[in-house]
């Protein structure tokens, strides 16, 4: 069953600009859990819970959440063993 | 649907397949926000946007319904650097939209065009009906492109494309053969871009050859 709620990276690239002050929808992020390598762009993305949480397209762990409120941004990327993108 | 044109001072230029985050702020300072793929090709002087209007969206019927000429809107962006065509690449294009997923492709088309590309294209483009089709004689008059329509809910009299949902049978019959290295754009809503995309990749297309770009059921 497919979840008509999910979208992806491409979703999150203005999120993201805000967060890295840098285009990241091509960055390449390592799955802390099963080790995939996507782009940011190929990502799960699920905005409709309280903040953002994207997954990764293999194993559907949780790569990073973030909430944006209040004037602050609180980003959690536990899931995420490392990020590598073009200098901006 | 609506396309919108744009003045942007100071805009920066985009790639075929990026978006704009518009934003609308409320006389107390609510703000919503959402994307909208560029239709414009880069070499076209006014940003365009394709908006469709979503009857219980927060920006949509705002766009559509009240938007006048000389308005200004607050945009950000272009955002994107991973659904992202430019005319130089050679190897042949295959773009697959579902509704309004056909926008951003659009404007690779646009790009491809004005940019005199060589790469070899074909569109696979899924309606509901005749009547949903967006660009419909715009992508008539595009030359060296493929355009293939498949409608799912009605077959009007003397419809000679496809009339059923995206099949493998169908992408074997439009996709460039998997020796010639084509890439794939694939965008629409969600359960439309996943089975396309599984479709092609169960044919043996490569997986990093197909990029995908997903629009929500909801909207607006």
């Amino acid at each position: 069953m497919i979840d008509e709620r999910k979208l992806d990276g491409n979703a999150i690239g203005g999120l993201l600009r805000e967060v890295f002050a840098m285009e990241m929808t091509a960055a390449r992020g390592t799955c802390a859990g099963c080790g995939a390598v996507n782009e940011v762009g190929r990502v799960h993305v699920y905005v409709h819970a309280p903040g953002t949480v994207v997954r990764c397209p293999d194993c559907e762990q949780v790569l990073m959440r973030i909430v944006r409120g209040k004037g602050r941004y609180w980003v959690e990327m536990t899931g995420i063993r490392s990020l590598e993108f073009v200098e901006g | 649907m609506a396309s919108l044109y744009f003045d942007v001072p100071d805009w920066q230029g985009h790639l075929a397949g990026q978006h704009v985050d518009v934003r609308l702020t409320a006389d107390d300072g609510y703000q919503a926000e959402r994307s909208y793929s560029i239709a414009s090709a880069p070499e076209e002087r006014r940003l365009a946007l394709t908006v469709e209007r979503l009857d219980d969206g927060e920006v949509s019927p705002y766009l559509v319904g009240e938007l006048r000429a000389g308005d200004k809107l607050e945009l950000r962006g272009p955002i994107g650097g991973y659904f992202v065509w430019r005319a130089s690449e050679q190897q042949p294009l295959l773009l697959i939209g579902g509704g309004s997923g056909v926008v951003p492709l659009m404007a690779m088309l646009r790009h491809r065009a004005l940019a005199k590309g060589s790469a070899p294209a074909r569109l696979l483009y899924s309606s509901r009906t005749f009547a949903d089709i967006i660009y419909r004689e715009e992508l008539e008059g595009l030359s060296g492109v493929g355009v293939f329509h498949t409608l799912t809910r009605e077959k009007p009299a003397g419809w000679s494309g496809y009339t059923r949902r995206v099949d493998a049978e169908m992408l074997g019959e439009v996709a460039w053969p998997v020796a010639e290295g084509p890439v794939v754009f694939i965008c629409g809503p969600t359960p439309f871009v996943e089975a396309a995309a599984s479709l092609l990749v169960g044919m043996g297309y490569p997986a990093p050859s197909i990029k995908t770009e997903r629009f929500g059921a909801t909207g607006g």
